[in-house]
């Protein structure tokens, strides 16, 4: 077996791994260690690792889970992320989790995490604001208040001090993983053939289980091991996936895209990885550069405002551009508001800018490949014929 | 079930005219201000702010000599006129999903078929569209789409969400500095007026007044029979005070009139006014949660007094403030309290708070139990209420329901669930009471 297939099997062994094994391996391993499950888009991990905790990533339950308890919590018109999240939570698979921090992204997990304060009192829980408004003197501010809450809050649970040397060494080790996972996202764009999306995204989410130190060391290896692979090229397009930053596409529908002739070069999946799209300075004042870092160099997404019009989709275009896509695949959750009302504008600036471009929806539990390979072929092939 | 014909008198014009003299003023007053939208479209002089209901600042809008608009207004204006089904069709067809909020696709809707609003005149452009993004994340992403076709000024006020149900300092501080580094400099910037500290204060004194006779009118549902309908009736009632008038001495007048009425209706021992007379026998009180739906108002509205059920108290007039507490809009504070009447609005509570809130009602409004419309395409309210209604019969032993219908899109609706889960629930309500006497 090669070293790559061997990596992403460990990635894929833990995807699968709806109890979180090694999450509770990591945890069962020393007296006293703690650890906080986050829902997506953004949450400062770097603080929980300071803390001495694992920061544990939770995208609901995927298609390989049954979801019974969580339907009742929630109706059929708002997506599936927050009813399977229970499902995990009502199962048990998250008895080991000592906190939990439900982002700024929308309105369903927002009031996730209130019902996560209902039903289970005991739970430290924490709706993670953050700024809307990108001027230092008055987000910043705020940010840094916000984050200093959320360090009491650790505090409280570890029983310990979070020191800002603590802090910058946590910085650091992301700060590697923003290298490393930039490299593999500027890798893949160039020989996308070498790099199946679905080892991207695998990735990607075993991030989100292990420990950062162990992630920077599996990401070391997996680009090693890649540089040596040298598979066929096909006659794909190259495209760039948008929409799937908050509830998961399956697996196979990941796969689908790229079996039906496209090559995905760039993509928004566990944007938590990526959502600093530079560096946090590693001297000074800890949370100062963790806040400069989210003002100034945070991703633009749906889930952010972006108080510029004429700024409006300009990441997506330079991710095309930078990429050398053909073309972009919008696919986005059932039900999911950010994603969904985000679109028509995209579409509209990507339509002005002549990049074609092509749109679906999924759920998590999605079983039919079929249509939405069919999708993908028609535009793989429409891109070949017209451009 | 039947209809039972004693539930209701018969209308009688002239006294219903004098009775409904607030509700002949609102009218005016939304007249008046849609008269001024249609005449900003030629003249150039006259700005116009769109604006959101909830964390609305219109005592500052108000010191800038400016119009105001608010979008969902017109939605659910336009949806009691049977107009938002076409709106929304053509906001699907230029691209807007079936799954997302029908009032953002009403608003689109209406803006591609030339912007006429409820009135019938044309709606100005924005100058200005004042992003208070208080609740609801679909605000933030409402006006990008508004500014994206008008392409014009923005300013957005980001409210923190209360997410452990306390307003910090922090919190504070963030909005009242929003107010002054952004919010206020973009409407000196648009109406060419400068901002004039007192101007503010004066409103805030006006919107203080108004709010201590809301809270009067809406806490007259205590009384049995209760002399108000708190959520078909309520939505007239928090018209003024939660749009384009708040802070003006008409607004004042409306609930100085309102209160009047109502009082009056409760030294006769009167039930609601409804469209089909006063509503002689109370039969269940209920808390709704949840918008109502406006493209079949009076239809939904209808089953309950048909049946003799006044809703008591709901939360959905509280989504432009919460006044109940003793919150007030304070001239002697004025940019904190307007944070802290944004940080305050029902849909910026936490989901334990909004519970308590509704466990309040039904024991303080003595109700028979709580019904919740869950807004098929509304995320913010809609999230986490099946948990809330479970929370609220454990705690209060009293039964509650489920409904499901849409703000404003006419294709979900259906009348004849809606009445048979009202019917059951009815009944349930007679079984339990049965059950206690026995
Ligand atoms: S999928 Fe969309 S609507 Fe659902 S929780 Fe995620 S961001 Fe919110
Ligand atoms: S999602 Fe709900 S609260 Fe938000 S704009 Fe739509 S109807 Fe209003």
């Amino acid at each position: 077996m090669s070293k790559t297939t061997q990596i992403i099997e460990r990635c894929l062994a833990l995807y699968e791994d709806l109890d979180f094994t090694a999450a509770r391996q990591w945890k069962d391993a020393e007296q006293g260690r703690h650890v906080i499950g986050f829902l997506p888009i953004y949450i400062p991990r770097e603080l929980i690792h300071a803390a001495g905790m694992l920061p544990l990533g939770i995208y609901g339950g995927g298609d390989q889970m049954e979801v019974i308890q969580g339907d009742a919590f929630y109706q059929s018109y708002i997506c599936r992320i927050p009813r399977s999240t229970m499902e995990l939570s009502l199962t048990g698979r998250l008895d080991f989790v000592d906190g939990m921090l439900f982002p700024s992204i929308c309105d369903v997990i927002r009031n996730l995490s209130g019902v996560w304060k209902l039903t289970q009192p005991d739970t430290y829980v924490r709706y993670v604001d953050v700024p809307q408004n990108y001027d230092k003197d008055i987000g910043g501010k705020f940010y840094i208040q916000e984050m200093r809450e959320l360090m009491e809050g650790l505090e409280g649970i570890s029983g310990r001090k979070i020191t800002d040397e603590a802090l910058l060494e946590s910085i650091k080790l992301y700060n590697i993983n923003r290298d490393l996972l930039r490299e593999l996202y500027r890798l893949r764009a160039v020989v996308p053939w070498n790099i199946p999306v679905s080892e991207v995204y695998l990735l990607m989410r075993a991030g989100q289980v292990l420990p950062v130190e162990e992630h920077n060391e599996m990401l070391e290896e997996y680009l090693q091991a890649v540089s040596a692979v040298d598979k066929p090229r096909r006659d794909n397009v190259k495209v760039v996936l948008n929409g799937m930053f908050c509830e998961q596409p399956p697996l196979n529908l990941i796969r689908s895209i790229e079996l039906a002739g496209c090559y995905v070069v760039d993509d928004d999946f566990i944007l938590v990885n990526r959502w600093l799209r530079e560096n946090v300075l590693e001297t000074g004042d800890p949370l100062q550069n963790l806040s400069d870092a989210f003002l100034e160099h945070s991703t633009r997404t749906s889930a952010t405002y972006e108080p510029c019009e004429e700024l409006k989709g300009s990441q997506l275009l330079e991710a095309v551009r930078k990429s050398g896509a053909e073309g972009v695949i919008f696919a986005a959750p059932s039900f999911c508001d950010p994603a969904l009302l985000e679109k028509p504008m995209l579409e509209d600036v990507l339509n002005k800018n002549g990049i074609p471009n092509v749109s679906f929806k999924y759920a998590e539990n999605t079983g039919q490949m079929q249509p939405i390979r069919e999708q993908a072929g028609t535009f793989a092939d429409s891109i070949k014929l017209w451009s | 079930m039947t209809t039972d014909n004693n539930t209701k008198a018969p209308v009688n014009l002239a006294k219903d005219v004098q009775k409904d003299h607030s509700q002949l003023m609102q009218k005016e007053m939304i007249r008046g201000n849609y008269k001024k939208l249609a005449e900003a479209v030629d003249d150039p002089d006259k700005k116009v702010v769109y604006t959101f209901v909830p964390g609305n600042l219109n005592e500052l809008i108000q010191c800038f000599d400016v119009v105001g608009n608010y979008p969902e207004i017109n939605a659910l204006q336009s949806a009691m006129q049977k107009k938002t089904g076409a709106y929304i069709m053509e906001a699907e067809r230029h691209g807007q999903d079936e799954d997302v909020c029908t009032y953002v696709k009403s608003d689109l809707g209406m803006m591609r078929k030339g912007n006429v609003g409820p009135s019938g005149d044309k709606i100005a452009d924005p100058d200005l569209l004042l992003l208070s993004y208080t609740g609801c994340f679909t605000f933030m992403k409402w006006f990008e789409a508004l500014r994206h076709e008008y392409k014009c000024d923005t300013t957005m006020l980001h409210v923190p969400y209360q997410g452990d149900g306390i307003i910090t300092s922090n919190m504070r501080d963030y909005v009242v500095k929003q107010l002054k580094e952004d919010i206020i400099p973009a409407l000196e910037r648009t109406s060419g007026v400068k901002f004039d500290i007192d101007r503010l204060r004066e409103n805030m004194r006006h919107s203080a007044k108004a709010e201590d006779k809301l809270v009067r009118v809406l806490q007259t549902a205590k009384n049995k029979p209760s002399p108000i309908d708190s959520y078909f009736g309520g939505i007239y009632y928090v018209g003024p005070s939660f749009s384009s008038f708040r802070g003006t001495p008409e607004c004042t007048a409306y609930y100085d009139a309102l209160w009047d009425e109502v009082n009056a209706r409760v030294k006769a021992g009167q039930g609601p006014v409804t469209p089909e007379g006063v509503m002689q026998k109370e039969r269940y009180r209920l808390v709704v949660e949840g918008p109502p739906n406006y493209t079949h108002m009076r239809e939904f509205w209808k089953m309950f007094y048909d049946e003799g059920a006044v809703v008591v108290a709901s939360s959905y007039t509280k989504v432009g403030g919460v006044y109940e507490n003793g919150f007030r809009h304070d001239p002697d504070n004025p940019l904190e309290s307007l944070a802290d009447y944004c940080l305050g609005c029902y849909t910026n509570l936490n989901l334990p708070a909004r519970t308590e809130m509704l466990e309040n009602y039904i024991n303080d409004y003595e109700a028979d139990g709580l019904l919740i419309n869950s807004i098929k395409s509304c995320n913010s309210f809609s999230a986490g209420q099946l948990l809330m209604m479970n929370e609220i019969e454990k705690r209060t032993g009293k039964p509650a329901a489920f409904v499901e219908t849409d703000l404003v899109d006419p294709r979900y609706f259906s009348s004849s669930n809606v009445k048979n889960r009202l019917e059951s629930y009815f009944q349930m309500i007679e079984q339990k009471r049965n059950s206690s006497a026995a």
